[in-house]
């Protein structure tokens, strides 16, 4: 980087509006940053922060009904809050690109992957139709896609996420732009196919000595990546300096509570000594699942004993969440046996009893989709107390309260509101203390920390680990992130292809695990220091 | 009560004046055929003056060639038509739906078996089946109203399975079965509400399109029978005063495509107003 080298992107008192009941308010205030190339910014906030809409702004671009109010954003001397739509469009993918979170919801489904690829080039005359495939076979094979020469062929479903991730860095690339904005890119992905991602990303911007503009919630994922770091919360711009200096000492309080999430784990006390009086309240014994021919979940056996949290771990297609469809009875086994403390449980939750099915609860990952949306607060609380307890109206009242109160809401404000009118982190509460209100032993959590932000995961995490304490629960956690592990589990178990690699107590296999997976799958967990990556590539390399 | 009746108002104020024009046309139009005999100035079968006597203010739209009153016979065609349009349609909504739900609810071969029961009769063009079991059994407002709900279901079936198959793959459709809800619950607690709005644009469309069915029924003479008033019959049987030079017999079919549009913006508009409802 040199001094004197003009800057690629300059954004000056950047205000984008957005216009809600016929008001405009500002939806990020007074933004102002410069990026040379070769440089990437590392842009952390929660989701609402106005991360992406920084984004977009480098594109020209703001989301309907939301207006660029005053600043100016100059992209290689062009500044786009004032430029014509032509002369954005212009811009777009031969200065500026954009690689968004979701490939698979980017790419259109209808088309082959290398028609999109070329689009581009051949739509603005670039390049000659040969000459442009020649080029993305090239791109391709560069970026480490399988069969380089072939692959374009394909449609995006016949891609893996981390290929079609892959394939999207190599639609942004294509134009050779000066500009990369990352949104997100490695958020959809687990942790080791993000390991090969981030790699890539620094190799592209290095190669194609561009600047970058990289969004993420994840501090860990930026530490890596980014030369600075700016925090932004609720539109405004929190802190900005060089990454060491933030890592190390950050100045700004919400900079700080961003970090501790981190370090949970040292936040609890010891797990509880276990209760060997009592009978575990699951038991699985050789349990197999099958989709079609494959083997979703093989020969599991393990136990959650009464008040205990069990996490059980894996990259996506491990088999992890099989497992929780198995116990919940919502997928057929077709061998071995599910032992709650009463006895032995039907595979099929059609036939367990409503005792059997009361005791059990599932927490699903998206709670917006968990909850009815036409329902209000008060109905979605009041439907498993009618059908458990035939409670009395008056009873009915009470209790609900009762649970909104345990689950941090206030039922003044909450009890008639539908879930649309709520925040995600208040969904999740809600759906909290519906699994509550049937008093169960067992919660089935499936994934449901990781659509929420850092700080509202935690929050989340918190209210589960009282809640546990104070009503003796237990928990199955089925989690790709090693972080949430380490802050709730008691024991983990570790699932690879369907069958369980190691099973044991959460510092034993997080501090010193026996299998080779699970040791790949911690040592690709991103730390937050900023060398981490560094290191690890180096280590693989030399392995 | 109050509260809520001035807050229609003012959405309505704050509508277009093509949507308070329909909503106007749609109240009149029902007016007349709920209120019919008690506007109309004669009776609807009547014979209170010669033929074909000419508008006057005894005889607002002239008669016809028995002597009846048109607009006597034009309000209580409104009756005649609109309503068995109305039950027609609801019915079909209420085989369609519940058959539509259930399948999906029950799954396996019961969906397998209806799907493939109503793929055959939506096979068969409409109006083809519809002559077709009105010879047989004969023209009566009982099977005319039958006839429609059977044909219309069809289509109530497909968009009624379509909608709730979104809906039942939700989690919180799940989490109800897991939690051990009835099959009953299930469908008017968790996945009825929200195939509410699809079915809703569906009966607007379906309505219109049983009420023109209804027309062309009675244009072809297999739709409702003499001497009972309905604006397609009364289209056919005036068609020949074109000829002189008389607009009565374009009334009725004025009256058909007023109704008709009428009903398409007002649905429309209930919609953007709903979906509107949803983004606040």
């Amino acid at each position: 980087m040199n001094a004197t080298e003009p800057s690629v992107l300059t954004i000056s008192n950047l205000t984008v509006e957005a216009q809600s009941q016929g008001a405009w308010s500002p939806i990020v205030r007074d933004v102002s940053f410069s990026l040379k190339r070769g440089e990437v910014l590392g842009v952390v906030g929660e989701s609402g922060a106005g991360k992406s809409t920084v984004g977009f702004s480098t594109l020209g671009f703001v989301a309907d009904g939301c207006r660029i109010a005053s600043g100016s954003v100059i992209v290689d001397g062009t500044d786009l809050a004032t430029a014509s739509d032509a002369v954005c469009r212009q811009m777009r993918s031969t200065k500026v690109a954009y690689v968004a979170q979701s490939a698979a919801t980017a790419f259109n489904p209808a088309h082959r992957l290398i028609d999109q690829q070329i689009e581009i080039m051949v739509g603005r005359g670039l390049l000659s139709q040969q000459e442009a495939r020649r080029e993305a076979v090239s791109i391709y094979s560069r970026l480490g896609l399988p069969s380089p020469q072939t692959i374009g062929e394909r449609y995006p479903h016949q891609l893996s996420g981390g290929q079609l991730q892959r394939a999207m860095i190599a639609m942004a690339i294509a134009a050779r732009p000066v500009l990369i904005v990352f949104d997100e890119p490695t958020t959809a992905l687990d942790v080791t196919t993000q390991i090969g991602v981030l790699k890539l990303i620094r190799e592209v911007i290095t190669e194609h000595n561009a600047a970058a503009l990289y969004i993420s919630h994840d501090l860990a994922v930026v530490a890596q990546m980014a030369h600075r770091i700016m925090v932004m919360r609720e539109g405004n711009v929190v802190e900005e300096g060089d990454t060491r200096q933030i890592m190390g000492a950050p100045r700004h309080e919400y900079t700080r509570s961003l970090w501790s999430f981190r370090n949970l784990r040292k936040q609890y006390e010891p797990p509880l000594a276990e209760d060997t009086t009592r009978r575990p309240v699951l038991k699985l014994n050789d349990v197999s699942a099958q989709y079609g021919p494959v083997m979703a979940v093989d020969k599991a056996s393990f136990e959650v004993g009464a008040g205990q949290v069990v996490a059980v771990v894996g990259e996506s297609g491990s088999g992890k969440s099989t497992l929780a469809r198995v116990v919940a009875g919502l997928k057929n086994t077709c061998h071995g046996g599910i032992i709650s403390d009463s006895g032995e449980l039907p595979d099929d939750y059609r036939r367990r009893s409503m005792k059997q099915l009361r005791e059990f609860q599932i927490i699903y990952q998206f709670a917006d989709t968990a909850l009815n949306p036409r329902h209000t607060v008060r109905r979605i609380l009041e439907a498993p107390l009618k059908l458990y307890f035939q409670m009395s109206r008056r009873a009915r009242v009470e209790r609900i309260s009762e649970l909104m109160t345990l689950v941090n809401l206030d039922p003044g404000i909450y009890l008639g509101r539908r879930p649309g009118e709520l925040s995600g982190g208040q969904m999740q509460r809600v759906a909290i203390a519906r699994a509550l209100a049937a008093d169960p032993k067992l919660i089935i959590c499936d994934e449901i920390t990781s659509s929420l932000d850092q700080l509202i995961a935690a929050e989340i995490i918190a209210l589960l680990r009282r809640l546990q304490r104070e009503k003796h629960l237990s928990y199955i956690f089925i989690t790709h992130d090693l972080g949430v592990v380490s802050a709730v589990a008691d024991r983990v178990v570790v699932m690879q292809n369907g069958i369980i690699e190691e099973t044991g107590n959460c510092e034993t296999v997080l501090d010193a695990p026996t299998s080779d997976y699970t040791r790949r799958l911690l040592a690709a967990v991103p730390q937050m220091d900023p060398d981490w990556l560094t290191a690890t590539l180096a280590q693989r390399r030399t392995a | 009560m109050t509260k809520a009746m001035i807050q229609i108002f003012q959405t309505v104020g704050r509508a277009t004046l093509g949507v308070q024009i329909s909503l106007l046309m749609l109240l009149m139009l029902c007016g007349m055929a709920i209120f019919g005999p008690l506007v109309s100035p004669y009776g609807e079968t009547k014979i209170v003056g010669s033929a074909y006597a000419q508008w006057s203010s005894e005889f607002v739209l002239g008669t016809d060639a028995i002597g009846r009153d048109i607009l006597s016979r034009l309000i209580y065609g409104a009756r005649n038509t609109i309503g068995i349009a109305f039950i027609g349609t609801t019915l079909a909504f209420l085989i369609g739906t519940a058959l539509g739900v259930s399948s999906v609810l029950a799954g396996g071969w019961v969906d397998q078996l209806l799907g493939r029961i109503f793929d055959m009769l939506i096979a068969i063009p409409q109006l083809i089946m519809a002559l077709l079991v009105l010879a047989i059994v004969g023209t009566s407002v009982e099977t005319l109203i039958g006839v429609i709900a059977v044909v219309d279901s069809t289509r109530v079936y497909r968009v009624a399975r379509a909608a709730t198959l979104s809906v039942a793959v939700q989690d919180f459709v799940e989490s109800a079965r897991v939690r051990g809800e009835s099959m009953r619950t299930i469908l008017f607690g968790e996945v009825l509400p929200n195939v509410t709005l699809p079915l809703f644009t569906e009966f607007g469309v379906r309505f219109s399109s049983v009420f023109l069915f209804i027309s062309s029924l009675s244009f072809l003479g297999l739709g409702v029978q003499p001497p009972f008033a309905d604006w397609g019959s009364m289209v056919k049987e005036y068609a020949p005063l074109l000829a002189f030079g008389k607009i009565t017999p374009l009334i009725p079919a004025v009256t058909i495509a007023a109704l008709t549009i009428s009903v398409n913006v007002v649905v429309d508009w209930a919609l953007r107003l709903h979906t509107a409802g949803f983004g606040r």
